[in-house]
């Protein structure tokens, strides 16, 4: 019996492997999706009817509970909302490996001794740090992206102090607990440890602001699957070793691409609190004046153009404009212009967030280009309408060495012959940098709502 | 008190310009000031004294004008009038007059001190700083627009041909070629002019920083084998080495043989106009080329051009006339009179009629080359800029490439698998078999991971975001065991809240990803 769970265990772990790896391409990535469903039906079928499992109604009721509002939740959604979701989804994994993990250790079947009982304690100790800090972080991104936080930095005043001190007390009383067996009394540490990494958790997330969150998603990502594998390693699970390995270098890797979108350290970045320790904000220079524009003389500018960029924004997402820009682009191609959209890796708030919003617009994605595709494009483009984005559009990146974004990659709009900027007010973004982009001699300026004026645009044009 | 803005008419020969048209007028207004415009003052350009006045302006005499005027503004520099009875404009205005036109300060010190010493305050649209903040009073870019336009439109007229290609039943014409020296904002205007209609276009320009223009308007750009920037003070050309100016000529002489029609626009700030085209490449072109001299006005770049008059020598067309945007006269005065209002609003902060003149503010110090009888020309010098022409004002600090991380060289990478060599040896030495082979197979894993998620696309990472936490649901199977543990309350309790979690993740999770994957199409 033991021999056919732990196959069909590799045949799920295959799966998870083939998911993922169907997601190299739009053709194949529902394929991967049905893998993905494969995979955890086999894997939780197996546990089920293996020999320990007995309750079987009460699984089931409580299964199909779960499952029925984890349905509807994800019926529910907006794709502006997929931010939200991802985050609240994290929050789960974590409370799991946390009540797991405490399951472990208070389960009466505790047979360790010696060493074998040094490491399974560390490893339980482990995930129920991970998890904690996954369960509170994501809660506090998910309030941050929902809106029920203020999407600014908090930062106290010694709070890389406070982070190290609680990280130093949870290594000690890592040393006191992992010798003792849990008659010893150490679960109160434990739950002290708990509370503590819970703290950590909201701490630390609470000290990144909201543009910063494709990375804390990332790596909140990232770190739900290290909580699965320390869960593996606690139950002896080779299967949530494997998927708990696969989904925690997945979320590293996001969150490294996510980093060098923004050209800043990963450390920088969960460290928090951007631009507070910059000298060089360098807002106070004369850059000269704005010239707006209206949504006449624009819908004429792209009646003349052969050639249209589209950069959306996280701007686009907020003012939910993606179906508007949609029919503007259906518009424009129906006239015979070349119209495609330039994405940059950290637009929006979550890895992504950009081509899943423009997909339910029912953009095409063979128009929808990266940013290392389409740079060098910006030269011979007549119009480019930036839609809602700031910093990932901002010269300054490349022109000013000293400025605080110098480094980040931008997609170069100011390249193109008419750059339009749809904003609502001269606001600065995220990184607190004007943009002298708006002052370009080919700039111009459409402020208003951003679905309204890509609205009246496209009617202008028909 | 607000003051009175006074236009009078333009008495230079062939000028059909006026400094004020019946829209500007009401623009002056709004800004707090009385306007007189003199009679007659806008009939060449086709603005009749009745708009004027519809325009809340009043008409009076040529003499009037002057005694009226606290601000005059022109088009032209002072002149002496011959239809008026001591007709030295200078002499005309009251000192403290405020006065505005073209002035040409570097070139007219003469001009400056007669102005200097009739006491009144000299404004040189033509010094106004290239900055972006004060593009919008940047006359000699609206004139020299509409000079190039004008250029292309005079060689069409007197060139025996089309511009662009046809293949007809009459048989086939090829397109002209046109070859433009210079380009500023008349070079780039009579690019797109002439591209526009259809001509093979090449363009030259000592400063190399304008190729991109060059190219973003259609044309080709002529480019020289030597290394040296023509890019001098504000963005506008300096005077080159004589080596350069042989490769150049070599260059054009070359050019002279092939192309049809040549546009020159090459100006010095303050330096006469550079012979560029010589009477030998002239005699080399073909009959009934032409050639335009926009530079004419400060002698010409080719050296049989005849300012002011249009000429036949050798067979090829030479058009010299310096007046260019008078041709457009409506126009050009609408822009011109336009940045004339955009001057004075920035002269006008409280839009009250009042001038308030700031000698600290760049812009303010550049064009004021008079101040209140004295001569304040030329203004502290600025820096060169730094990228594509796009008078950028700021004085950039020189561009430094991203410093690039230094590559890992072969012996730390070596140094970091050793380390991690001696620390999973210790780890094996005292951790039990067990944890070792659950330890490998994770490790393995991370590998695999990290391959498979490299090849994900870009534009699937949310899709990949929302089944990764699908799968990391994983842990159901952990809850799953816990929750029939027996001997425990607590136990089953918290495997039973797990497993209800994680069931909405692992359905939430899938049918979000499928529903966003649906939505992808081609």
């Amino acid at each position: 019996m033991i021999g056919t769970i732990s196959m069909a265990y590799l045949f799920s772990a295959v799966m998870f492997i083939l998911s993922l790896g169907g997601l190299s391409s739009q053709e194949t990535a529902k394929r991967g999706n049905w893998y993905g469903v494969t995979g955890m039906v086999v894997a939780v079928l197996a546990t089920i009817f293996s020999a320990s499992v007995q309750a079987y109604w009460l699984i089931a009721l409580v299964m199909t509970i779960g499952a029925a509002i984890g349905l509807v939740l994800a019926h529910r959604v907006e794709m502006t909302a997929m931010p939200q979701l991802v985050a609240m989804l994290h929050s789960f994994v974590g409370l799991a490996a946390v009540l797991i993990g405490w399951n472990s250790y208070l389960d009466p079947g505790y047979h360790y001794t010696g060493s074998a009982m040094v490491i399974h304690n560390t490893e339980i100790y482990l995930g129920i740090f991970i998890g904690a800090i996954t369960l509170t972080g994501s809660l506090v991104a998910f309030g941050k992206l929902q809106g029920f936080i203020s999407g600014k930095p908090l930062t106290l005043p010694a709070r890389h102090l406070l982070n190290l001190v609680a990280l130093i007390v949870i290594v000690l009383m890592l040393f006191i607990v992992v010798p003792q067996s849990p008659n010893g009394g150490a679960a109160f540490l434990i739950l002290v440890m708990t509370i503590i990494a819970l703290l950590l958790g909201i701490h630390l997330i609470a000290a990144i602001g909201g543009a910063d969150m494709p990375v804390v998603i990332s790596m909140l990502n990232s770190y739900s699957g290290w909580a699965a594998a320390a869960t593996g390693f606690m139950l002896s699970n080779d299967l949530l070793i494997v998927v708990g390995a696969l989904v925690g270098s997945s979320g590293a890797i996001l969150s490294y691409i996510m980093c060098r979108g923004m050209n800043r350290s990963f450390i920088s970045v969960i460290l928090g609190g951007f631009g507070t320790d910059s000298s060089a904000t360098g807002g106070d220079e004369d850059h000269g004046e704005v010239v707006a524009t209206t949504f006449e003389e624009l819908a004429d500018a792209l009646d003349m153009a052969d050639s249209v960029i589209i950069v959306p924004g996280f701007g686009m997402a907020v003012a939910t404009a993606q179906t508007a820009v949609s029919d503007l682009t259906d518009v424009l191609r129906k006239k015979g212009k070349t119209v495609r959209f330039a994405i940059h890796p950290v637009a929006g708030r979550l890895p992504g967030h950009m081509n899943v919003l423009l997909a339910e617009a029912n953009v095409p994605y063979d128009i929808v280009m990266e940013m290392d595709e389409i740079n060098p494009d910006f030269k011979k483009t007549d119009v480019v309408l930036v839609i809602g984005a700031n910093d990932i559009v901002n010269p300054d990146a490349i022109e000013r060495p000293n400025s605080p974004i110098a480094g980040m990659p931008v997609l170069e709009v100011w390249n193109a012959r008419l750059c339009v900027v749809l904003k609502r007010s001269m606001a600065t973004g995220y990184a607190g940098v004007k943009n002298p982009l708006f002052y370009k001699e080919n700039t111009r300026m459409l402020f208003g709502d951003a679905k309204e004026s890509v609205h009246r645009i496209a009617h202008a044009l028909e | 008190m607000s003051l009175t803005v006074a236009i009078p008419k333009e008495t230079s020969k062939d000028e059909t310009r006026v400094a004020a048209t019946p829209d500007t007028v009401a623009k002056l207004i709004k800004l707090g000031y009385s306007v007189v415009v003199e009679r007659g003052a806008g009939a060449a350009a086709h603005f009749t004294d009745e708009a004027y006045q519809a325009a809340g302006a009043e008409i009076t005499t040529p003499a009037k004008t002057y005694t009226r005027a606290d601000i005059l503004l022109k088009v032209n520099a002072p002149q002496i009038r011959p239809d008026l009875k001591n007709g030295d404009e200078v002499a005309l205005m009251k000192p403290g007059t405020y006065f505005v036109s073209f002035l040409q300060p570097a070139l007219n010190p003469e001009m400056l001190q007669k102005l200097a010493d009739r006491g009144v305050t000299a404004f040189a649209i033509d010094a106004v700083p290239r900055i972006s903040r004060s593009q919008k009073m940047d006359a000699l870019s609206s004139q020299a627009n509409i000079a190039g336009y004008r250029a292309v439109i005079e060689a069409a007229n007197v060139f025996g041909r089309f511009f662009t290609g046809q293949i007809t039943a009459a048989g086939k014409v090829p397109p002209a070629k046109v070859m433009i020296i210079g380009a500023g904002v008349a070079g780039l205007a009579a690019i797109g002019t002439a591209k526009s209609m259809g001509a093979i276009v090449r363009a030259f320009d000592t400063r190399p920083v304008v190729k991109d223009q060059i190219e973003s308007m259609g044309a080709e750009f002529l480019e020289l084998d030597f290394n040296e920037d023509g890019t001098g003070a504000g963005g506008y050309a300096k005077e080159m080495s004589k080596e350069f100016i042989e490769a150049e000529m070599a260059l054009f002489r070359a050019q002279a043989k092939d192309v049809d029609i040549i546009i020159t626009t090459a100006l010095i700030p303050g330096k006469p106009a550079p012979k560029l085209i010589l009477a030998d490449m002239v005699e080399s072109m073909k009959d009934g080329s032409v050639i335009v001299d926009l530079a004419s006005a400060n002698g010409g770049n080719c050296e049989l051009t005849v300012p002011e008059e249009v000429v036949v020598r050798h067979g090829v067309t030479i058009i010299g006339y310096t007046n260019l945007p008078a041709r457009l006269a409506a126009q050009s005065s609408q822009l011109y009179s336009t940045n004339l209002v955009h001057l004075l609003s920035d002269l006008t902060p409280e839009s009250n009629g009042e001038i308030v003149l700031n000698m600290e503010d760049e812009v303010q110090r550049g064009f004021t080359v008079v101040h209140q009888g004295e001569i304040t020309w030329p203004p502290p010098i600025r820096p060169a800029p730094q990228d594509g022409g796009t008078k950028l004002a700021a004085a950039a600090p020189p561009i430094e490439k991203p410093k690039e991380k230094p590559k890992a060289s072969a012996r730390t990478i070596a140094t970091y698998w050793a380390i991690a060599g001696v620390l999973l040896l210790s780890l094996g030495s005292v951790a039990p078999p067990d944890f070792v082979v659950h330890f490998f197979i994770f490790v393995l894993a991370i590998f695999v991971g990290w391959q498979v998620i490299w090849n994900v696309k870009h534009s699937l990472h949310t899709p990949l975001m929302s089944v990764t936490n699908a799968i990391s649901s994983i842990v159901i199977v952990g809850a799953l065991l816990q929750i029939s543990v027996e001997g425990s309350v607590i136990v089953p309790i918290l495997a039973t809240i797990a497993v209800f979690v994680t069931s909405i993740n692992i359905a939430g999770g899938f049918y979000v990803t499928h529903r966003m994957l649906k939505m992808f199409r081609k």
